[in-house]
């Protein structure tokens, strides 16, 4: 698919494929087309040509809710939760798409609508559950901007999880971690993979946990694809380190 | 002395205790133990009791005002403070719901349908209405959509004055729908199957039950996954967007349901009035409206309905001099001693208030006399009591008091400038002198006034506490 914001070309013909069950990173420098490549496949932008398909059904020009509902969830480099809403609501609001009780069935408590609402408690429980002691307790009653920045990225990645997504994006996770959360969320993206069975796409600069979590490497740089690969084959390909360090002056 | 535990690093029981740190202390934490369940019950029975304290039907009429103004700051609140969708059109349901009543249930028409059949046909029409609404106002947000709502809201207002006279593009006979700007009188009463409603008791406790009814269908409302998703909605709507929430079919179905709210209480409000005219839905009600709900805290359902309360109530009392005189001492001292901190900084300010009030009244008393032999607006305890505090001219007391308002303005704004001890003593000199302006010029006309006072009251009231009385701090940026 292709992309361009005025005169300039976002992402150019850009052709790429992910497998179930695979956990694909995508690096490149900053302003190579990678969180404009995730704002294209949620459904935030439409590209100008080319094809995006998920399991076979094109979800081009698609409302981002129901692409979501379809099955693809992301989380944002910088930050988007909400703010003032508590720990337990942004993961049970993220739970929208899956449930179906209107305002009626609600204002009426209706055995239908009671039995969604312990089901939409149950499994933000559950997803935040996966992040140990780190999101439990008395935390989940707490406004989510009391939150450490590191709990907020993970609080992200928990809300994107509730939507039961076919695919994940995780854009950026580790930014701004030292190396303590950085090695936790190495660890988390191998778990999701493992006991989630998520497919995972997933934006990085750290290399460190891009080697820990990928089976499969894909570079950018300007909008094109200049490498793919594994980890190995891709960190020592030449354009990839022209693109990352600069030509070396001869 | 017992030894305190050095703070642990890392350990999260700081934040765990931060609720019992939060400022309004124990208060608050009784107030809160009380499950909101109870607390409305006990509100609904006081407010039940209010037709039978009193036979005064001027007092239950101020009730059943503030019920029918709580009606509409909760519809509003769905709008504004729940989904943070701006709506300035708001009114126009409220009109859209007492013109609608009065089509079908006077003689203007000759239709006469009985309550039970005319309220939820008009809530279903004011749902479709704020559906229409809503429609062209999908994806726009904040500036945008509240000028476009706007003009929906005076669009309204045009079309009943001159509806009187509609035709076809002028190619047809001029029809009557709306009586145009002598409005439509002689409406029927709410005639609930055959049981008309006729005194201002009997209203009183219809608006009451509605008011029930709204309360606890938006408090399970709040609750539910439609109530998670308005809230995504303000907070985020991009995210909200990509977590599944279709963000603009929920801002038509919140323009739908605080329509539908206005439409009905717009519908009561006819029937009690017996009455509907043009202007009354126009910008200074749905200003008034906006008011309660800011004031009271927007997105809390209690918040709102004290915010109808404190308003509708202070107006009413701010139209006879005596009770306005208590409102406005009781109102500064209420915010100062809620305000100043540490006690002994309020305890200079109150002290030094009055015995700088005492000094320069005898300084007056014994080089002017004349500067305080005037009269009081009203008679009563207060007004004689502060007889020998504040200076009451006998002649020009009008005139001085007009430089004396200006005066007044300037030392507030100086008061901004000032910090800390230097503010607290600039603040008894500005107390004294806003006494001055309030005994000598504000209390004589309080009904015309009372606007400005009402306005200055929510300054006050606004800067002491921004998110309104019941409100929580909301945090934009975190």
């Amino acid at each position: 698919m292709t992309k361009a914001f005025g005169g300039l070309t976002v992402i150019d013909g850009l052709d790429m494929e992910v497998a179930p069950g695979e956990v694909v990173s995508v690096i490149g420098p900053n302003g190579a087309g990678k969180t404009t490549l995730f704002n294209l496949v949620s459904g935030l932008y439409e590209p100008d040509s080319g094809e995006i398909e998920l399991e076979g059904t094109s979800i081009v020009g698609m409302p981002p809710f129901r692409i979501t509902k379809l099955g693809i969830a992301r989380t944002f480099q910088t930050l988007r939760l909400f703010l003032n809403m508590t720990v337990l609501e942004n993961v049970m609001a993220s739970q929208y798409g899956r449930t179906h009780a209107n305002v009626l069935q609600s204002i009426f408590r209706t055995p239908g609508s009671r039995r969604e609402e312990r089901e939409i408690a149950r499994v933000a429980g559950e997803k935040l559950d996966f992040f140990g002691q780190r999101l439990a307790g008395y935390r989940r009653d707490q406004p989510a901007y009391s939150l450490s920045y590191a709990n907020r990225r993970r609080l992200e990645i928990a809300r994107a999880m509730a939507t039961e997504p076919k695919l994940l994006l995780l854009d950026e996770p580790a930014a701004g971690m030292n190396p303590v959360e950085t090695h936790e969320i190495t660890e988390l993206i191998s778990e999701l993979r493992e006991r989630g069975g998520y497919t995972i796409l997933v934006i990085e600069h750290d290399m460190h946990v891009v080697e820990g979590i990928s089976d499969r490497v894909i570079a950018l740089d300007h909008g094109v694809k200049i490498a793919e690969g594994s980890f190995d084959a891709v960190a020592t390909d030449a354009r990839v380190v022209e693109a990352y360090l600069g030509l070396k002056a001869s | 002395m017992t030894q305190q535990a050095p703070p642990r690093i890392g350990v999260d029981s700081w934040v765990a205790e931060a609720d019992e740190r939060r400022e309004g202390g124990r208060i608050r934490q009784m107030f809160e133990r009380v499950p909101p369940s109870a607390r409305f019950g006990a509100f609904l029975f006081a407010a039940a009791l209010v037709p039978l304290l009193s036979s005064n039907e001027y007092v239950i009429r101020v009730g059943v005002d503030t019920l029918i103004f709580s009606l509409l700051a909760l519809g509003l609140n769905v709008v504004v403070g729940f989904s943070g969708l701006l709506d300035l059109g708001y009114i126009a349901f409220y009109g859209f719901g007492a013109y609608m009543y009065a089509l079908i249930a006077s003689d203007k028409f000759g239709i006469h349908w009985p309550a039970e059949a005319a309220l939820p046909v008009i809530l279903l029409a004011a749902a479709v209405v704020g559906l229409l609404l809503g429609l062209p106002s999908r994806r726009l947000l904040g500036d945008y959509l509240a000028i476009v709502t706007l003009f929906f809201g005076l669009a309204f207002v045009t079309f009943v004055t001159n509806g009187n006279r509609l035709t076809l593009l002028g190619h047809s006979r001029a029809v009557d729908l709306t009586s145009g700007p002598n409005g439509i009188s002689d409406l029927d009463p709410l005639d609930f199957f055959g049981q008309k409603v006729v005194s201002i008791q009997a209203y009183f406790y219809v608006s009451l039950v509605t008011l029930a009814i709204v309360v606890i269908g938006l408090h399970f409302t709040v609750e539910s996954r439609t109530g998670r998703a308005w809230k995504a909605l303000r907070e985020d709507p991009l995210a909200a967007e990509t977590m599944s929430i279709p963000v603009n079919r929920l801002k038509l179905l919140a323009f739908a349901f605080g329509a539908s709210i206005a439409g009905a209480t717009g519908a009561i409000t006819a029937a009690v009035d017996g009455a509907v005219f043009p202007d009354s839905y126009d910008t200074p009600l749905l200003i008034t409206v906006y008011a309660m709900v800011i004031l009271g805290g927007a997105g809390s359902l209690s918040g709102v309905i004290l915010g109808a309360l404190t308003i509708n109530i202070s107006l009413e009392v701010l139209r006879d001099a005596n009770q306005a005189r208590w409102l406005f001492y009781s109102v500064i001292l209420i915010s100062l001693i809620a305000k100043v901190r540490p006690w002994k900084k309020l305890a200079v300010i109150l002290g030094g208030l009055v015995v700088f009030g005492f000094a320069f009244h005898a300084l007056i008393a014994a080089v002017w006399p004349a500067g305080t032999r005037g009269q009081a607006a009203g008679g009563d305890v207060i007004g004689r009591s502060v007889q020998d505090w504040v200076i009451r001219p006998e002649h020009n007391a009008t005139l001085i008091g007009n430089y004396a308002f200006v005066a007044l303005i300037a030392c507030v704004l100086v008061l901004t400038l000032l910090h800390g001890w230097w503010r607290a003593l600039f603040l008894i000199p500005t107390l004294y002198l806003a006494a001055f302006v309030w005994e000598n010029r504000l209390d004589f006309e309080p009904s015309t006034t009372r606007l400005i006072i009402l306005g200055a009251l929510l300054i006050v009231l606004m800067n002491a506490r921004p998110q309104g009385l019941l409100g929580t701090s909301r945090v934009e940026i975190g």
